[in-house]
């Protein structure tokens, strides 16, 4: 006879041990927790970052350096690449072209005297033009040639001066803030917005940080690339605008995935050894009754299987609740330096189908590893002196 | 009494050896990752904590980005309390693969002197002195990439384009234990004669001023003289201490840093879980034997304390295996992540804490079995069968 234990006993037993259910499932919805939320964070920075690029936009910046802030463009290079014919035209026949001075300022974040570096992009309509996803959200777009300007949601919500009607100093001179743009979920949400030729005056910085277009037809992106390597007046580097932005965060991205990886091992290890504890136990109080199921014709293996599938309740239920937790941290947002850019990022955490997947197959696995030596143990039981130990 | 009470502690902890060996594993597993966690932090704290309070930095007021004309160095010496100025740049440069980052900054003349926890022999020092192309580099940076002196290092560069090349002429060993041996030097004279012939408009610019002042208790008011110097000038500047300009550093990553405070005491949760769930089993399995020992005579409170005991000394066997693996540990991973947390030391304090934490697992863990047990009922505890 080969027939499986009924599910109903191996649920009981875990009802009966509330305590140690409660502890067991509690230990493995904490490590679940913490690995749902690393990839949630991992996942976050992903779509903020490729959510910040257009596919169909290049970014073009000086040669050797990897962010908009190192490099620098002077206007005559940037004149030859707007010449360029592979640059869109707009509705009036100008060039959808974005020249733009990015530099960084020190603010202060809200209640505090702690700084941190804020993005600020001198642009024009036309930079706003091309990135349809930022709509002003509160206010009005700065006038152009005043001293006015526009910041991100996560600025003007984190950092001081930075809200509608505040005034920012920098470039000797006071800013006012007109207006809130929100972006969604991109890096655009973590910049202020000016005038870009009247901060290239305020700075006394004649030069731009980057030129980004929009490409007049998608796929002729490799033939741009070559054009403008070939050009002997250039000095620029050339990528497609998702491509850029999702290059820098590439360090972040991986001190994430690290980080993450170390601590799911090293918790998980604290788990299994909980489940483990708590399958030896119920293993050894229920001798007796393993006992009993073998002699009325349980096989070794329907035994194995009922404490297996026992640990696997217990780290399942275990999962479940630690995704639950994990799925509230999606009403946050983390904020910090990235390090690449040197400035200021807000992503949030996102949890994605994946991540639920996976989530569940670790606790799952979790629950295999603490539950396969006790049930081995189990199955491995003499009847006879199983049934005399009862 | 008290040997009697510990040593039956004792067996009743050794009596499940599986469980016991178990539950002092996960304990190990815990409290080492709760200290690593900690020295992660520490780590990060690591350039504020070496800071001088005798040095001031001062940089542009608007952002780093930003650089100061270097003729602000004399109009900084005339200002009472100044001993000493030299300048530098964050070169940011990539020296073969993105991979390997370190810092690199070039400093003027004088910049080592003003860190004497750089220790140079004086051969070395003149050795690099008198070559433009020079570089220092730190021990342990030195030793990761095999460079002796001599070595020609190529670094490309970001901010300042173009492939450069720089003969290492000294390495550096920091005096203290908390010293950042991950550190890159070369001329400044070296970068602005090139600025100059590429790029004028960059050329003569330093992008901090680093300040030695003749007495710690002056810096606020010496930083203040210094900012009311520069103010409603191009370029207005912001003086603070070395560790104020370390800690606004921390401060912009700091997200990170509470992410993972709180993640070393999620360590202590989960731990707390599976500790408290052995005390639990033990003390169901024996509710008769606690029953036999107050039909004896025994006090509820000497039975609460057999509880504690044994939870403290799975704990504490734990803990002290925890901490002493905690030091080699360290030294593993601070060498893998050398480039991001050049100083990796396991602080003071860490070890203090373990152990407080140990305490504090065992005591919760035992709280709720130890209670129970010392109030159950002779006749229901003897009645029941485990």
């Amino acid at each position: 006879m080969s027939s499986r234990i009924p599910f109903s006993y191996i649920w009981r037993n875990l009802v009966t041990r509330k305590l140690t259910t409660l502890l067991t499932a509690g230990g493995m919805a904490l490590v679940v927790f913490v690995y749902a939320t690393v990839l949630m964070l991992e996942a976050g920075l992903e779509q903020t970052l490729v959510a910040t690029g257009s596919a169909d936009n290049v970014t073009v910046i000086r040669k050797g350096s990897q962010t908009e802030v190192q490099s620098a463009v002077d206007r005559t290079q940037a004149a030859i690449i707007e010449s360029n014919r592979h640059v869109a035209s707009g509705r009036d026949g100008s060039k959808l072209i974005a020249k733009e001075q990015v530099v960084l300022i020190s603010l202060n974040k809200r209640g505090t005297v702690k700084p941190g570096n804020v993005v600020i992009r001198g642009t024009s309509s036309v930079g706003l033009t091309l990135r349809p996803q930022v709509q002003l959200s509160q206010g009005r777009m700065f006038r152009p040639g005043s001293a006015e300007v526009i910041a991100g949601r996560a600025i003007a919500e984190r950092f001081h001066g930075a809200g509608v009607g505040e005034t920012l100093r920098f470039g000797q001179r006071e800013w006012l803030v007109v207006g809130v743009f929100d972006a969604g979920k991109t890096g655009f949400n973590s910049e202020i917005w000016a005038d870009g030729e009247l901060m290239m005056q305020s700075f006394r910085r004649p030069v731009f940080s980057a030129a980004t277009f929009k490409l007049a037809e998608s796929h002729q992106f490799d033939a741009l690339v070559k054009e403008l390597e070939a050009d002997p007046r250039l000095t620029v580097e050339a990528k497609r605008e998702t491509q850029f932005y999702a290059d820098q965060s590439r360090v972040m991205a991986m001190f994430i995935s690290y980080l993450g990886v170390t601590l799911s091992v090293i918790f998980s290890l604290g788990a299994v050894i909980g489940a483990m504890i708590t399958m030896y136990a119920a293993v050894a109080s229920r001798v007796g009754e393993v006992g009993t199921l073998r002699a009325i014709g349980f096989n070794r293996r329907a035994v194995m299987l009922a404490f297996l599938v026992e640990s696997l309740l217990l780290s399942l239920l275990g999962g479940v609740v630690g995704l639950l937790l994990a799925s509230g941290m999606q009403f946050f947002t983390i904020s910090t330096m990235n390090w690449q850019t040197f400035s200021e990022l807000a992503f949030s955490f996102s949890l994605t189908p994946g991540i639920v997947a996976k989530a569940l197959v670790f606790s799952l696995v979790m629950g295999l590893l603490g539950g396969f030596l006790p049930a081995a143990r189990a199955a491995r039981l003499n009847i006879v002196d199983a049934l005399r130990a009862g | 009494m008290f040997t009697f009470l510990i040593k039956s502690a004792f067996l009743n902890a050794w009596r499940h050896r599986l469980r016991a060996v178990l539950t002092v594993t996960g304990l190990v597993v815990a409290i080492l990752a709760f200290g690593l966690l900690k020295t992660i932090v520490s780590a990060w704290y690591a350039g504020a904590d070496a800071a001088s309070d005798a040095r001031l930095i001062m940089r542009s007021s608007v952002s780093l980005v930003f650089s100061l004309p270097i003729s602000y160095k004399d109009r900084i010496r005339q200002v009472d309390g100044v001993d000493a100025v030299s300048w530098a740049n964050w070169f940011g440069g990539v020296y073969l693969d993105e991979r390997n980052f370190f810092p690199q900054f070039a400093v003027s003349n004088g910049y080592l002197d003003q860190y004497p926890e750089f220790l140079i022999s004086e051969a070395e020092k003149k050795a690099w002195l008198v070559d433009r192309r020079g570089g220092v580099a730190g021990r342990k940076l030195a030793n990761r990439y095999g460079w002796k002196v001599g070595d020609v290092i190529p670094i490309k560069g970001t901010i300042f384009s173009g492939n450069w090349s720089f003969v290492l002429r000294a390495i550096y060993d920091g005096r203290e234990a908390n010293t950042d041996e991950n550190q890159f030097y070369f001329h400044w004279d070296y970068l602005n004669e090139s600025m100059k012939k590429v790029s004028p408009r960059r050329a003569d610019r330093a992008g901090v001023f680093i300040i030695t002042i003749d007495k710690p208790e002056n810096a606020a008011a010496i930083s203040g003289v210094i900012d009311a110097e520069f103010r409603n000038s191009l370029a207005e500047t912001l003086t603070e201490t070395e560790k104020a300009f370390q800690l606004g550093f921390v401060a912009m990553t700091e997200a990170i840093v509470v992410a993972i405070e709180i993640v070393s005491y999620v360590v202590i949760l989960i731990i707390m879980a599976v500790m408290a769930n052995t005390m639990a089993m033990a003390a169901r399995e024996r509710v008769s034997e606690y029953a036999t020992l107050k039909a004896l005579g025994f006090l509820p409170s000497y039975i609460a304390t057999l509880i504690v005991l044994e939870s403290l000394l799975l704990c504490a066997v734990g803990a002290a295996i925890g901490v002493a693996l905690t030091y080699p540990l360290a030294e593993v991973f601070g060498s893998f992540f050398e480039s991001f947390l050049p100083v990796f030391n396991v602080a003071d304090t860490t070890p203090w804490l373990q152990l407080l934490s140990a305490v504090m697992i065992a005591l919760i863990a035992a709280l709720i079995p130890a209670v129970r047990s010392a109030r159950v009922r002779i006749v229901d505890g003897l009645r029941s069968i485990g």
